[in-house]
């Protein structure tokens, strides 16, 4: 622990830190542009200037220098004020003039520093550098006269998500950023290049003129796009979410988010269910609530009900929804649309055991049937983190580009019963093992029993290391799961008892033509596959639109806040189940959501505690034997649910990016 | 004339002209080669200390300590992740761009067993590998004497496994360069032979702690490698016998511009200025009062006006005392039909034309610097300026990763000090003609 004075002051700093790291600790503010905490060190901006001694008698760019036993470090004496001004004036002297039609305004790090550290004039009065814009594809908008080349856009390509794309060409004062060959930057994580550029040059294109920041009511949530619970915060002008940027959680997504998370916030104001419709004779119409809840009441269903519980809903919806269904008898309860029928007898084998920050620590890591960068773009970047502390990864499946070196065992789900001995020493050598299951494997018939025999067979739980996971898509999956939403042969044996009445929360990836005995009724919002098939629709709130609690895939209890209000009549979901239930006679126990969330918690509690959910280890003894292709669920990352359907920005990506067509630019 | 000469019987680059074969029995016949197995069973820290008892500093610039650099060069191997050990590498300089400079060019051509010798006697001395040898892109004949050298060296086995027979293996590769000046810099070098974009990297860590590929590397100058045998050879006494205290040893120096007789010529150190251009170069055009100044250390050093340099000793002290350096002894002589401003105002053209581009102040500054010093040429521009410009040279200096920030920096501070009234003369002139601002143009 190195003890050094800052500005006077004398403090310890941690072994390994930089000295701009101690000047922080000392509560100096340094002004920075390249240097950014989750990224290797540039040191090339030039702007954290400090006074070091001992050391050469010029400024020392404090990112870049350890923190050494009794350095004296001065952050506020003339000498750095004067080379800081310096290197603001050179970055303003290029930068143009047009801060009123740039979109970082007002967030801006150029902006905010030349506050301090900007001179009132210019003294450059020669011609500014202009510079060509490069295509990055259908998230990231460029701007690149404003670029000051500080290059945390290419480390960031590079470091965290894993493609070679972004690169600097030229050299000097003709030094540009562009994206390899002016091709779109293909990869799931472009949209934080946008967060990470301190000035104007990377901006949102879906957002481009939108919405200046002081506009924005900034609002906590979490993000439904997969099941990481990637913590988000919505940003709303009016009844409008225009735009989500990441939070820091680094339990969670550090500070990143998929560019879906992101950008499928235009699909939130699209194709959204905003009235009640009744199907008569074949043909969706309009009508009241009174109208729907009356012919859900006609069909009078008693104890033949069932709820399906989609991907993207709120534990309130789903356990208001159970409460209902209890209320009349029946527990046909289901979350796993698709037909999935692992064995849930305890939810430990289910889970995402290791958690997500901690697949760091990982030396070996066995991918079972999981296309990880697909399904959970950032624990992908944490696998990448374990590679880079030295972990090897093997993986069962299709061939996939995952963005690191990963050796591929075959495609046979058999492989799990006799790993190859490669795989196989590495896995026995291993301290800390790690196995991934992926949603693709779990459907294949003994894959989930030959996984927990590896579990045993390799020891990946021990004291304080639980190697055994399961790798969840829908973020309603754990929590759905706590709460019950489980059929012992899955959604089959719904189907097989033929109910009455179907409810679906929102659930849109149902085989519905399975249920053409049921009155379908569809609480959602959005106007998709779900509200085709549906016989009664009932208008209900996005994840934006409703307070709600969401727990990840690795069993982390999280809320979500309300953003802005439902459009046209559609309510908040678990206000819809109630007042149905005072129409079909089983008065719900709860008048507002506050009472729902109490009775939700007083049924679950661990629902009532933020945080991590300990499922202990308690696996079951499961058949064994599984053989046969394993298919990865996802098709096309761009479009997995109906919000993401719905946006224009989602289809585009999908449009370039996966299927590989030309977009054609305007002529600008 | 005082000063002691050098005598040809104490030359080190004795084939500097090319007057006989650069092959491998005629470089033997000049003393190349001879008992080098002898000089290696001295022992790694015999050598390195013998190389600091000579006094070389290093001939690429800085003037480093040559001996004292090798001293660095970690003793035990350093451990990798795995627990293996990482070996060490020479990596020697050969990337000459600096304007002036064209003294490693000749050794290259004509005298490379001297530059091949010395690579393995540094390389043996301070425990590396191998030794890369970076070689300026635009150096097309030398690269391929250097090469057909190489291969002669491991023919006669000299080079490779057991090399000259002293049971220390050893490999030479050439690399050659594509042509940019910021690849000079060491680490910038560095980072151009693991086959990246050539940019300087941070120190630290230095080099001698993690370089070419994360192992522990030493750079050094083409001619600094090359005097090593002739030094363990002859002893450092004798080497230290010429120049100054603190400056001691023969130098390659490389008079152009407007000397009578450009050449470049191997002279003692510290040699004074007046003689060496007497002797070597048949004095300055249109005599001595027609000198107006001089560049005595290549592009990037502040140049010494007329009255200044005559009696200065060309030496590390010597001039670092009038201000400038002796760099690498690249002396560039202008007389008085210079347009000084304008060559100075070239100069900055280079600087904003090899700026890498990485880090701000030189990226910005050179190109704002340039652009100012055409204003300068002919007087466009107000008083005030000049003191911008200097002003905006102190903002570059010092503040930059690597010390091309510097070097393009100081010519225009070596200008303003010493003709600052030429450029006042020429902005008053252009008022009093009342002539037409021109459009400046980027002479691209």
């Amino acid at each position: 622990m190195p003890k050094l004075t800052v500005d006077g002051v004398e403090l310890e700093v941690p072994q390994g830190a930089t000295v701009l790291q101690a000047a922080e600790l000392a509560g100096k503010e340094i002004p920075r542009f390249c240097y950014h905490e989750r990224l290797s060190i540039a040191g090339n901006c030039r702007m954290c200037l400090v006074e070091v001694k001992p050391g050469p008698p010029k400024p020392q760019a404090s990112c870049a220098l350890p923190a050494m036993e009794g350095q004296e470090i001065r952050t506020d004496s003339a000498m750095v004020k004067k080379a800081r001004e310096g290197v603001m004036e050179f970055l303003l002297i290029n930068h143009p003039l047009d801060c009123p039609i740039c979109d970082q305004g007002g967030e801006c790090d150029l902006q905010d520093q030349s506050i301090a550290y900007g001179k009132g004039g210019s003294r450059f009065e020669e011609n500014k550098r202009a510079v060509t814009e490069k295509y990055m594809g259908p998230i990231v908008k460029t701007v690149m006269t404003r670029c000051i080349h500080c290059t945390r856009c290419i480390r960031f390509a590079e470091e965290v998500a894993g493609v070679e794309a972004i690169g600097a060409v030229g050299r000097g004062e003709n030094m540009q950023i562009t994206s390899y060959l002016e091709e779109a930057v293909n990869s799931e994580l472009s949209g934080n290049v946008v967060d990470l550029c301190p000035v104007g040059a990377l901006t949102s294109k879906p957002y481009a003129f939108e919405a200046r920041p002081w506009e924005l009511k900034n609002t906590l949530g979490i993000d439904v796009m997969d099941a990481v619970g990637s913590n988000v915060r919505f940003d709303a002008r009016g009844r409008e979410v225009l735009r989500i940027l990441p939070r820091i959680n680094d339990d969670v997504n550090e500070e990143w988010i998929s560019d879906k998370t992101r950008h499928c916030v235009d699909g939130l104001m699209k194709r959204r269910l905003d009235k009640v419709y009744i199907r008569k004779d074949g043909k969706l119409t309009q009508a009241s609530w009174s109208e729907a809840f009356a012919a859900i009441k006609a069909v009078d269903a008693a104890d033949s009900v069932a709820a399906i519980a989609g991907d993207m809903v709120d534990c309130e919806t789903i356990y208001a929804a159970k409460a209902l269904l209890a209320s009349m008898g029946s527990a046909m309860l289901e979350g796993r649309q698709t037909g999935l029928d692992y064995d849930v007898s305890s939810l430990s084998a289910v889970n995402f055991n290791t958690g997500i920050a901690r697949t760091e620590e990982a030396d070996v890591i066995l991918l079972v049937g999981t296309n990880v960068r697909w399904e959970a773009p950032l624990v992908n970047t944490r696998i990448r983190k374990a590679i880079k502390n030295g972990a090897k990864i093997y993986a069962i499946g299709e061939e996939v580009d995952l963005t690191y070196g990963v050796t591929w065992l075959g495609n046979d789900a058999a492989l799990l019963a006799r790993l190859p001995k490669a795989a196989d020493d590495a896995l026995k050598n291993a301290q800390k093992p790690m196995l991934i299951i992926g949603g693709g494997a779990l459907s294949v018939k003994g894959a989930q029993g030959d996984a927990l025999a590896l579990a045993k067979k390799y020891k990946l739980v021990t004291d304080d290391w639980n190697g055994f996971n399961v790798l969840h898509m829908a973020a309603s999956r754990m929590g759905a799961l706590m709460l019950g939403y489980a059929q012992k042969g899955g959604i089959k044996d719904i189907i097989k008892a033929k109910p009455k009445l179907a409810f679906f929360l929102g659930a849109d990836e149902v085989d519905f033509t399975q249920f053409s005995d049921s009155l379908k009724v569809y609480i959602g919002h959005h106007g998709d596959k779900g509200a085709h098939a549906a016989d009664i629709i009932l208008p209900a709130a996005a994840y934006t639109e409703k307070n709600g609690t969401y727990v990840n895939l690795e069993g982390r209890v999280q809320r979500s806040d309300k953003a802005v209000y439902a459009p046209g009549d559609a309510r908040e979901d678990w206000s819809i189940l109630r007042a149905l239930s005072d129409v079909l006679g089983h008065k719900l126990p709860f008048d507002d959501f506050a009472a729902c969330r109490a009775a939700m918690i007083a049924e679950v509690p661990p629902l009532g505690d933020i945080g991590v959910v300990s499922f202990g280890w308690d696996a079951p003894k499961l058949e064994a034997g599984a053989k046969g292709k394993i298919a990865y669920p996802i098709k096309d990352f761009y479009l997995t649910n109906p919000v993401a359907r719905a946006s224009e920005t989602m289809n585009r990506c999908s449009a370039e990016l996966i299927h590989g067509e030309e977009i054609l630019e305007a002529a600008e | 004339m005082s000063f002691d000469f050098l005598a040809d019987k104490d030359r080190i680059f004795t084939n500097l002209y090319g007057f006989q074969d650069a092959g491998l029995k005629a470089a033997q016949k000049r003393g190349d080669w001879d008992k080098t197995k002898d000089i290696i069973k001295r022992g790694n820290d015999a050598i390195i200390e013998e190389m600091k008892a000579s006094g070389l500093r290093g001939r690429g610039g800085a003037g480093f300590p040559t001996g004292l650099k090798w001293s660095f060069m970690p003793k035990e191997a350093p451990k990798d992740k795995n627990g293996n050990p990482r070996p060490s590498f020479l990596v020697i300089n050969a990337d000459e761009s600096e304007p002036g400079s064209c003294k490693d060019r000749e050794i290259l051509r004509h005298d490379p067993h001297k530059l091949i010798e010395g690579a393995l006697i540094a390389g043996f001395a301070m425990r590396a590998r191998a030794a890369y040898i970076y070689i300026r892109g635009e150096y097309i004949q030398e690269a391929r004497v250097m090469e057909a050298a190489v291969a002669e060296a491991y023919d006669a086995g000299l080079l490779g496994k057991n090399a000259a027979k002293s049971g220390y293996d050893f490999d030479v590769f050439i690399h050659r360069g594509a042509g940019a000046y910021i690849c000079g810099e060491e680490t910038a070098m560095i980072e151009s032979l693991e086959g990246k974009k050539g940019q300087p990297r941070l120190k630290p860590p230095f080099p001698a702690g993690a370089g070419l590929y994360g192992c522990p590397t030493t750079v050094n100058n083409v001619e600094s490698i090359a005097v090593v045998p002739t030094i363990l050879r002859r002893g450092a006494s004798w080497f230290k016998s010429f120049g100054r205290d603190n400056n001691h040893g023969t130098k390659l120096f490389q008079i152009s511009g407007h000397v009578e007789k450009p050449c470049v010529v191997e002279e003692a150190m510290s040699i004074p200025f007046k003689d060496m251009i007497e002797k070597h170069c048949g004095g300055i055009t249109g005599g001595w009062d027609n000198l107006l100044a001089v560049i005595p250390g290549g592009s990037s050093v502040p140049l010494v006006p007329a009255a200044q340099i005559l009696d200065a000793p060309m030496d590390f002290d010597g001039l670092r005392d009038l201000g400038s350096g002796l760099g690498t002894a690249a002396v560039i002589v202008m007389d008085k039909s210079t347009d000084i401003v304008r060559a100075i105002s070239r100069l900055s053209y280079f600087y904003k034309h090899e700026s890498c581009g990485q880090c701000t102040p030189c990226r910005e500054g050179t190109g704002w610097m340039w652009r100012v010093m055409e204003k300068m040429r002919d007087g466009n521009a107000e008083i005030e300026d000049i003191d911008t410009l200097f002003e905006v040279t102190k903002q570059v200096e010092g503040h930059t990763i690597c010390a091309l920030g510097d070097a393009a920096a100081w010519p225009i501070q070596g200008l303003i000090r010493h003709f600052r009234p030429e450029m006042e003369r020429r902005i008053n002139d252009r008022k009093g003609t009342n002539a037409l601002p021109e459009t400046m143009e980027a002479a691209e």
